[in-house]
Parts: structure tokens; C-alpha cells; sequence
């Protein structure tokens, strides 16, 4: 059993939770995530790792409430224990000093942009963070990624904070001031991804994308996970889950990533119902 | 007729006695054992059938040499638990290996009474009797040795590791078995159906080796969360058992394979047995595919391949298929899994082999366009090659896709322990005799080292590794002892 340390929001369904696993605390580097269980019937869920205490033995994770075992997750109070957390997965992210290197979270994908950001600032890069989210009260590290960056930006779809508009046009707003970029990594929902890719395709700009397909074992046995990069199969569990973004074929991503949607739901409304017959805990 | 007062053409007028099964179209809805288990009469009457041979064959053709004569001799003169006690000196999950072993290939192909008539039912009558014991008795623990003070750390909780587990611990050293997923015994849990190998029994034959002392750690990936130096280095560890198995599943590299719907048995099984996906969603929070009234193709012919389109069946498959390039001839799946399968209705298209799966315009499989093959000169393995045939293209409209075609090695341990010497297969280069690697202290076994094979087998290498541990721990050969 692993003991949740400490669980906080900080946002509208998105919560920070810290839970001890020594282990993992130790070994993990930026890049690299866990599969967990929340309960003795759960279902195995990847989640990054947005940073550990080594010292402490805990690791901590940025959870968007989406379905039954994230909602369940951020229900769970501080002391209690989920039966199984395990890592650190996947190849750790490919860190070195490139010059000016952007790190862009979309939404909840910012945990993961985050200790990506910390890296490369130690590194020695010019950091730039563009952090993004739909409104005002969804943004998220906001502290945090200033802290790391040499310049930092948020950005709003609806403009009720910072920047008016997506990711990607502050994205090419800074490649048309003239600013020499040499590294992008973008790290949120595939369409943003996708729309990065694009971005940054014309210029040749290294850009760098995690992966969140469905994954089952996370180990590598069973291939759920695969992705198509430069025409090749790739299990994104074992050699990502951070690809080149200018190899990806995000359209098959999305397709696999829709096979349980129905399923996805059935459970989901089962979760919410129980929750509501038992109240709330 | 007893025992002791039998004459051996009594013996030789006992038929092999079957063993008794759930109703085919009964079974092929539900996920209960289809093998339902010899009563203690059907035991007591096949176990006269053994002749008590001075050389008692059988016992070379089991790869952890079980003493089958002495066994089979307690059943038949009615002390089961004695019988359990016996085979648990060699052989520590019995309920396990009576289940899923290819004794027809083993101890029975060895049997003298399988010359001319049935061979004695050494399978069945080794899962009676651990039944028994499990449901009657209770588990006896096995004599242990005094503590060495030795530390040996086992990498994998499958059959290799466990197997190799039970001899150190019993020697009197201190073992720690590493498991990357959250449940114990490998294939055991996620590969073999509920069906064939109840989940319950693998786990009360582990539970028995905790009993022992040994300590399991689930959720650790060694090569992630910890690797082979530091467990030798940090953590105390005199030697290393690796027995990580063959689970990187292949896939057939033809057109279409990205298609959703198309998936390797290594997943399909694992949402179903380990993550019990079948109970959906009232007792399990993970899906599997909906096969109810769709048609579901298998590809390959090995004992995966039977399970996974088995456990498409029972999921409500209108169609499920079994599509191998060979005959049936050249399958390599048990003739008992082939059986079982033709009477539950498992559809056999033999043959034929896809070239490219056919999607829909929201890029779910609709389809498979296969060719007709024919059986031609034998190649390397001698089987027959099966060739082509021109222009016998046609299309099979499937919804789900499984491919069996067999797994490779995990490229963790070799990426992160590099001194380990590796084959061109991946799989990891052992001295046969030891099962040491090239990195001192530490031993492989199972198919880790084999490429995909039995249970028994790496429970045979998880054997023959626990010795040369046990020697190298002590320096001496001195003291080990068969049991």
C-alpha cells in the first residue's frame, strides 16, 4: 500500500497529490511517469511524474478529474492508500544544453512540462515557458514555471488571463519577433501537439512531444501503447513516451486513443452514481 | 481390486480414465474450469494402472524430476496428502503444472504403459492430488534449512522464479522476489485463462511459499525502479536470479496493424485474466474490447493463440477464429487446447495468411485480406513451408483483430545491465549447466534464456539455477540436497 502524503487542488478538478514510494522518488528523472491502481478493482493508469522528494521518499502528481480512477483519485483524503503505484517508467527525457529551448504545457499537460522545464534550465538553456489553459481559473504552476523560466507566458483561449489565444500563436508570435529557438517541447492534448508540430515544421526546429496513449502494463509486454513514428511501431511505454513531434502520426494516436470511449463512459456514470449513493467522501 | 494385490494384466485391463469437463456450449459463456478434476475413486483407479517400473522413465521426462512411482503409489492406496507431500519435494505449484503442463510431451511420452496401451494420466492424477491437499488438508509446509545468512534476489514471480525461489529459501537463504506488475506468477496471471488455471489456486500455491519465508515485493520494475548493480551493491544481495520471461509481444509488420481493433494477445489476455476486464464494469474498472455478435480472427497456432480465441468466445464472439498459415498437423498448440477449442466452436481457417487488415473511414478494422497457402518442402524447423497460392486472395470481415505469432525478449535488463551477455534473439546467454550469465553472481533461467516455452521448463532452469546458487553461496557443494 502506498500512502497519500498530501493531496491539494489547484484548480477546478485538478488536484496535486504526493504519495510515498521510496523507490521511485529516487530513480525518477524528468520524462518519465507511473501506473497506478486506486483500488483493489482498479484499472492500471499512466500519470507523469511532476517531481519527487528523494529525501522525503514521496513523488507527486498533477490529476485532472476525467473518468472513474482520476475522480476517484482526487477523492481520495490525505493518510489514506492505493493498492499499487509503480516506476519510474519510460526513457527519461533527452536533456542537454540546445540553446533557447520553449517548454509548452497545454492544460494539465503543464505538470508534465514542468520538471522538463527545471532540467533544461539546469542545463543551462534559455527557458522559455508558455503555459496555456481555457480560462482564467484552469491555470495551473503558474509560480512554478516563472520560477524556472527566463521568460514566461500564460495564455487563455477565452483572454481572461495573460495572453488572448492558444499555445501556438504565442508560439509563432515568438518565432516572428526573430527569436533563434532551437528546442520546443510540447506536452498537452493531441490537437495542441499536433498544431505544434505544424508550428514548428517550416523552420526545422527540433520539437519534442510526450505521448499518452492507453497503456496497460506500462512495462513493455503488451503493445497497447503503440504509436506510429517515422512509418515504425513504437510502444510508447518503453521507448517514449517523448517522441519527435515532426514523426508522429497524431491522427492514429487519436483513433486508438477513442477504442473504450463508450466503455470509458459506462464506467465513468457508474463511478458518479455510486459516489452519489454513498455521499460524498 | 487393491493396490497390493493386483496382478499387472489386471493393471493393463484399466482404461485410462478421462477426465470429467463441463458441457462445451455450457462453457464456451462462462469463465469456470472447463477441466472439472478426477473424483478420489477415478484417482485410486488410474493410479493402479502404474506398473511400479524399476526405472521409472517418467521421472527423467519431467524437468524437475518428480518422484512419479512414489506418488502415484500413495494415491493408489489412498493416502492423498502423502501423495501431495511427495510431489512437493520437487515440485512446488503441482496444482499449477498438472493443469497447463504438455505431459504428453513429458513425463507421459516417457511412460512404459504408453508402448502399448494409454499412458498412465500422470497429469491428472498430480492435480488431484494437489487439489486434495489445498481443499482437504492442510498445507504442509516443507522442511527448511537453518538460516546461512546468504541473500539471493529473484527477478520475476513467474514459474522460473518461483521455482527457483522455493529451493534457495529452503536451503536456508534469505530471498526477495522483484515482480513489476501489482499480482504474482507471470504468464500464470496474466496469460493462462481462468478458465484453464483458476486464479485462486496460483495464488494459495504462492501463499505457500510466503509460509516458507520467502518475501515477494510487487510493483518493482527492476532495470526502472531498481537496477541489477544496485541490488548486488546497495541492497545487499549476494546473487541474482533472472526469470523475467519472454513478453514483448511480436507484431506481423503487414499493412493496417495501427487499425483500432487490431491487438496482441499479450493485451487482450491481460485486460482479461489479470485485470479480470470479463466482469466489466460491476467488478473491474478495465475494458476490453465488446466482442458480443462481432467476429473476432486469431492469428497464430500456438496454446496463446487457443486461449486468446477462447476468451473471445466466452466475450460473446458471434465468429471467432483461429487463422494459421500451416496445417493443423503443424500446430504448435497442445492437441487437448485444439480439442477443447473445436467443441466450444472455435471456426479453424487453415492456410491462410493475412497481407494487410482493411479499415473504415474512422480507422477501425472492418476486415483482413488473406491468401490461400499450401504446404511445401520442409524448412529449418521441418515443417513444411507453407507457399503461397496465387491469385486465392479473399477478404474475412472481422471486428477485432488478436495476433499470436509469438514474443521476444525485454531489451530493460539488457539496456541496463550491459555486461549481461545477449543473443542475437535478445534472449540472455547462460551455461547450461548453472544457468550462470556472463556477470558473476548472477544467473538466468526460464525463457528469458529458452525464447517463449513451457512452464515446466523454466521451472526446471529455476531448479538447476537455485543449486549453482546455492554452491557458489556456500563454496561448496557440499550440503545441497535433492530433496
Amino acid at each position: 500500500m502506498y500512502r497519500i502524503v498530501s493531496s491539494k487542488p489547484l484548480a477546478e478538478n485538478i488536484k496535486k497529490i504526493e504519495i510515498e514510494a521510496p523507490r521511485i522518488a529516487k530513480k525518477q528523472q524528468a520524462g518519465q511517469f507511473v501506473m497506478l491502481r486506486v483500488n483493489p478493482t482498479g484499472e492500471r493508469i499512466p500519470l507523469t511524474i511532476a517531481g519527487s522528494d528523494a529525501e522525503a521518499g514521496a513523488i507527486s502528481l498533477i490529476v485532472q478529474g476525467m473518468g472513474k480512477s482520476t475522480k476517484e483519485l482526487n477523492s481520495l483524503a490525505e493518510g489514506s492508500s492505493i493498492p499499487d503505484i509503480v516506476g519510474p517508467l519510460g526513457t527519461p527525457s533527452h536533456i542537454e544544453n540546445f540553446g533557447t529551448a520553449v517548454s509548452i504545457g497545454g492544460g494539465v499537460g503543464t505538470a508534465i512540462a514542468y520538471p522538463t522545464a527545471v532540467a533544461l534550465k539546469k542545463a543551462g538553456n534559455h527557458v522559455i515557458t508558455i503555459n496555456g489553459a481555457r480560462t482564467k481559473e484552469l491555470v495551473i504552476l503558474e509560480k512554478e514555471m516563472k520560477s524556472v523560466s527566463d521568460e514566461a507566458y500564460i495564455t487563455t483561449d477565452d483572454g481572461s488571463y495573460g495572453y488572448h489565444g492558444f499555445v501556438t500563436q504565442k508560439l509563432q508570435e515568438l518565432i516572428d519577433s526573430g527569436k533563434k529557438i532551437d528546442f520546443v517541447l510540447a506536452i498537452g492534448p493531441i490537437p495542441m501537439m499536433k498544431a505544434i508540430a505544424e508550428v514548428t515544421r517550416p523552420y526545422g526546429i527540433h520539437t519534442v512531444v510526450s505521448l499518452n496513449p492507453i497503456m496497460v502494463d506500462g512495462t513493455g509486454m503488451c503493445g497497447g501503447c503503440r504509436v506510429t513514428v517515422n512509418n515504425e511501431t513504437k510502444f510508447a511505454c518503453v521507448d517514449g513516451p517523448e517522441f519527435d513531434a515532426h514523426q508522429v502520426d497524431f491522427s492514429n494516436l487519436a483513433d486508438r486513443n477513442r477504442i473504450y470511449q463508450s466503455e470509458e463512459k459506462t464506467s465513468s456514470e457508474a463511478g458518479d452514481h455510486q459516489c452519489r449513493m454513498h455521499g460524498s467522501h | 481390486m487393491d493396490a497390493k494385490n493386483i496382478t499387472n494384466k489386471e493393471r493393463m485391463a484399466i482404461p485410462r480414465q478421462p477426465m470429467p469437463a463441463q458441457d462445451p456450449t455450457e462453457r464456451s459463456r462462462n469463465f469456470q474450469e472447463v477441466n472439472l478434476g478426477y473424483t478420489p475413486e477415478l484417482a485410486m483407479k488410474e493410479a493402479l494402472r502404474c506398473i511400479q517400473c524399476k526405472d521409472p522413465v517418467c521421472i527423467k521426462g519431467c524437468p524437475v524430476n518428480i518422484k512419479i512411482d512414489q506418488f502415484i503409489l500413495k494415491i493408489a492406496e489412498g493416502d492423498f496428502l502423502g501423495a501431495a507431500k511427495k510431489i512437493k519435494e520437487d515440485n512446488v505449484l503441482p496444482a499449477v503444472c498438472g493443469r497447463v503442463c504438455p505431459q504428453e510431451d513429458q513425463c507421459e511420452k516417457e511412460c512404459i504403459i504408453g508402448r502399448k496401451h494409454e499412458p498412465v494420466a500422470i497429469g491428472n492424477l498430480e492435480r488431484f492430488v494437489a487439489d486434495w491437499e489445498r481443499e482437504h488438508g492442510t498445507m504442509e509446509l516443507p522442511p527448511i534449512k537453518a538460516a546461512t545468512g546468504k541473500k539471493a534476489a529473484v527477478i520475476g514471480s513467474g514459474p522460473a522464479g518461483l521455482s527457483c525461489a522455493n529451493d534457495l529459501v529452503r536451503h536456508g537463504h534469505e530471498v526477495v522476489v522483484f515482480e513489476a506488475l501489482h499480482e504474482l506468477g507471470g504468464v500464470l496471471m496474466y496469460g493462462v485463462p481462468e478458465f484453464r488455471l483458476p486464479k485462486d489456486i496460483v495464488s494459495k500455491e504462492i501463499e505457500g511459499m510466503k509460509n516458507m519465508g520467502v518475501e515477494f515485493r510487487t510493483d518493482v520494475v527492476v532495470g526502472r525502479s531498481v537496477t541489477i548493480d544496485e541490488l548486488m551493491q546497495e541492497e545487499g544481495f549476494d546473487a541474482v536470479f533472472i526469470g523475467v520471461g519472454a513478453g514483448l509481444p511480436w507484431f506481423m509488420g503487414i499493412p493496417g496493424e495501427s487499425l483500432v481493433g487490431v491487438l496482441a494477445a499479450n493485451e487482450f489476455l491481460t485486460r482479461v485474466n489479470l485485470m479480470k476486464a470479463y466482469d466489466f464494469p460491476a467488478k473491474s474498472d478495465t475494458p476490453v474490447f465488446d466482442c458480443k455478435g462481432k467476429n473476432v480472427a486469431v492469428f497464430g497456432g500456438g496454446n496463446t493463440a487457443m486461449d486468446a480465441v477462447r476468451t473471445a468466445k466466452r466475450l460473446g464472439a458471434d465468429h471467432a477464429y483461429i487463422v494459421y498459415r500451416r496445417s493443423e498437423a503443424e500446430m504448435p498448440a497442445r492437441v487437448e487446447e485444439i480439442h477443447h477449442a473445436k467443441e466450444e466452436g472455435i471456426e479453424f481457417l487453415l492456410l491462410m495468411n493475412p497481407l494487410e487488415f482493411l479499415g473504415n473511414d474512422r480507422h477501425w478494422l472492418t476486415g483482413v485480406k488473406c491468401i490461400k497457402m499450401e504446404l511445401g518442402e520442409p524448412d529449418d524447423s521441418g515443417r513444411r513451408r507453407p507457399v503461397p497460392i496465387e491469385g486465392s486472395e479473399f477478404v474475412l470481415p472481422i471486428d477485432m483483430a488478436v495476433i499470436s505469432i509469438g514474443n521476444g525478449s525485454n531489451p530493460l535488463i539488457k539496456q541496463t545491465t550491459p555486461e549481461i551477455e545477449t543473443s542475437k534473439r535478445d534472449t540472455i546467454i547462460v551455461d547450461i549447466n548453472t544457468m550462470a550469465t556472463s556477470k558473476d553472481g548472477v544467473y538466468a533461467g526460464g525463457d528469458i534464456v529458452t525464447g517463449g516455452a513451457t512452464v515446466i521448463l523454466a521451472m526446471g532452469a529455476g531448479r538447476t539455477a537455485a543449486k549453482a546458487i546455492h554452491e557458489k553461496l556456500m563454496g561448496t557443494t557440499a550440503g545441497y540436497d535433492e530433496w
